[in-house]
């Protein structure tokens, strides 16, 4: 079973690793993120799920602290978002794999590595870690896209982050790496790590202990997997989902 | 490509040269002509090469997930400085070795000086790249703002029509260019054998319009973007 961090927090056995209050995020005169409150707790994956433009990056943004926030206030660790210290303490792993398509596997790890101050041991732990150290020399333009998102993700790795943030890491994958990234997550979770996990794919959130539904910028749902089937009498994470839109639309539409 | 194109560019001038008539009392055709390409080379190169990786590492967002590091931003600036920069002294250096000892460049003032303003014009290039990056959307607009910054400078630097003859408002937009001072004090290396104070002052200019080219890019960086 899986440790909710609802259950963690209400239970007042920790603080928040991430906590956001009345987050409100407008991006080109869209309101992309309104008045959501969430309470995150060290050492749990949480899924942030909901289709697409549904305010899943732009919240992570802000958890991130590259955002522009309208209203409200992220902490992270118990200091602002994107405040210094926390650059150190903080992994953000792209929904683009962002790595250097002219360097070569090590080189796009070494670099992050001497940006956070880890040294070339810790590169190649990260490497072998996503499972690459065959491809080590291998330029990031001749590597399949699954292959460069481990190469994004290692070089959020090299930093030993106590947060994780990682935006869609499985879109384009085939189900074997799927797997292979969910189990790493778990592993990096049970030592500590913070792990925030965005995905549009409702299967993916049978991985998480967390979920926090979106949907148009709000935020519908703060649950479980076991809860969310519970409280909707739906087996497939998919339908549940479906039912809780149509739940918190029904007041509007009538 | 970066390292040798001036050289043979500045090689195929030698040639082009080579049968123009020298009036006796002037400098020859090809040291006016040569001096001004080993001025104008840097900046251009620099420009071009910083302003479109600079706008590579915005859109892949490369530069938003360094900015999320410990990286200060001026640290990033200075090392995409000094990185261009060496790239442009090892061509310069090229430049001016081919020039004044195969070519037979005469210059009454040293070939150090001439040296030292095409790194200045370097560091320029890659401070106005720099800042350009943050205008542009595309790596096709980042080329583009070639000939909307570098162009002009060039025109009304002297070298088309000598300064004096422009007509009132473009010796005010001259004056106000950094390339201007660049090849002012090219040619004052080229006709004086001591530095004059002329050429200092210009090296100066040149040298705070790229550091406020830089200030001005950092400005540029925002970790935080709507």
């Amino acid at each position: 079973m899986m440790i909710s961090s609802r259950d963690e927090l209400i239970a007042g056995r920790s603080e928040p690793a991430v906590s956001v209050e009345h987050l409100t995020v407008v991006r080109n005169g869209r309101t992309a993120v309104q008045d959501v409150s969430v309470q995150i707790a060290p050492g749990t994956i949480t899924g942030i799920l909901g289709p697409s433009g549904c305010g899943k990056t732009t919240l992570i943004r802000s958890i991130v602290g590259t955002q522009v926030v309208a209203e409200g206030r992220v902490t992270v660790l118990g200091r602002p978002a994107g405040s210094a210290e926390l650059r150190h303490r903080v992994g953000y792993v792209t929904q683009d794999a962002t790595v250097y398509r002219d360097l070569r596997v090590v080189d796009n790890v070494r670099y992050f590595a001497s940006l956070y101050g880890t040294g070339a041991a810790a590169a190649d732990d990260a490497i072998a870690y996503v499972g690459l150290t065959d491809h080590r020399t291998a330029l990031c333009d001749n590597l399949s896209g699954g292959q460069r998102t481990r190469v994004s993700l290692a070089c959020a790795l090299v930093a030993h982050p106590e947060v994780l943030v990682l935006d869609e890491p499985t879109v384009g994958l085939d189900p074997v790496l799927r797997v292979d990234l969910w189990d790493r997550f778990r592993q990096l979770a049970r030592r500590g790590t913070t792990l925030l996990v965005s995905s549009h794919v409702m299967d993916e959130a049978d991985h998480c202990g967390d979920l926090l539904l979106m949907r148009e910028g709000r935020l519908l749902a703060h649950t479980t997997p076991d809860r969310l089937r519970e409280d909707t009498g739906c087996q497939s994470l998919e339908e549940a989902f479906l039912s809780v839109i149509r739940h918190s639309t029904a007041p509007a539409l009538g | 490509m970066i390292l040798v194109v001036p050289s043979l560019i500045i090689a195929l001038m030698y040639a082009m040269f080579v049968n123009v008539p020298h009036r006796p009392g002037t400098p020859a055709p090809f040291d006016n002509a040569c001096l001004v390409m080993l001025g104008v080379f840097p900046l251009i190169v620099m420009f071009l090469i910083t302003s479109i990786t600079m706008q590579r590492e915005r859109v892949s967002g490369t530069l938003e997930r360094i900015l999320t590091t410990p990286l200060r931003r001026f640290d990033l600036l200075a090392a995409y400085g000094t990185a261009f920069s060496v790239a442009a002294a090892a061509q310069a250096t090229l430049a001016c070795v081919i020039s004044f000892w195969l070519l037979g460049l005469h210059t009454e003032g040293s070939p150090a000086l001439v040296f030292l303003i095409a790194i200045v014009n370097a560091v320029l290039g890659v401070g106005l790249g720099l800042l350009c990056s943050a205008f542009a959307r595309t790596e096709f607009q980042a080329v583009q703002f070639m000939p909307v910054v570098i162009a002009p400078q060039l025109l009304l630097c002297g070298i088309i029509v000598p300064r004096d003859a422009l007509p009132n408002w473009l010796q005010w937009i001259s004056n106000a260019m950094p390339a201007s001072y660049a090849l002012e004090a090219l040619r004052d290396v080229g006709a004086h054998p001591d530095l004059t104070s002329t050429a200092a002052r210009d090296i100066a200019v040149v040298v705070a319009f790229a550091v406020v080219g830089m200030g001005l890019a950092a400005a540029t960086l925002r970790r935080r973007t709507p």
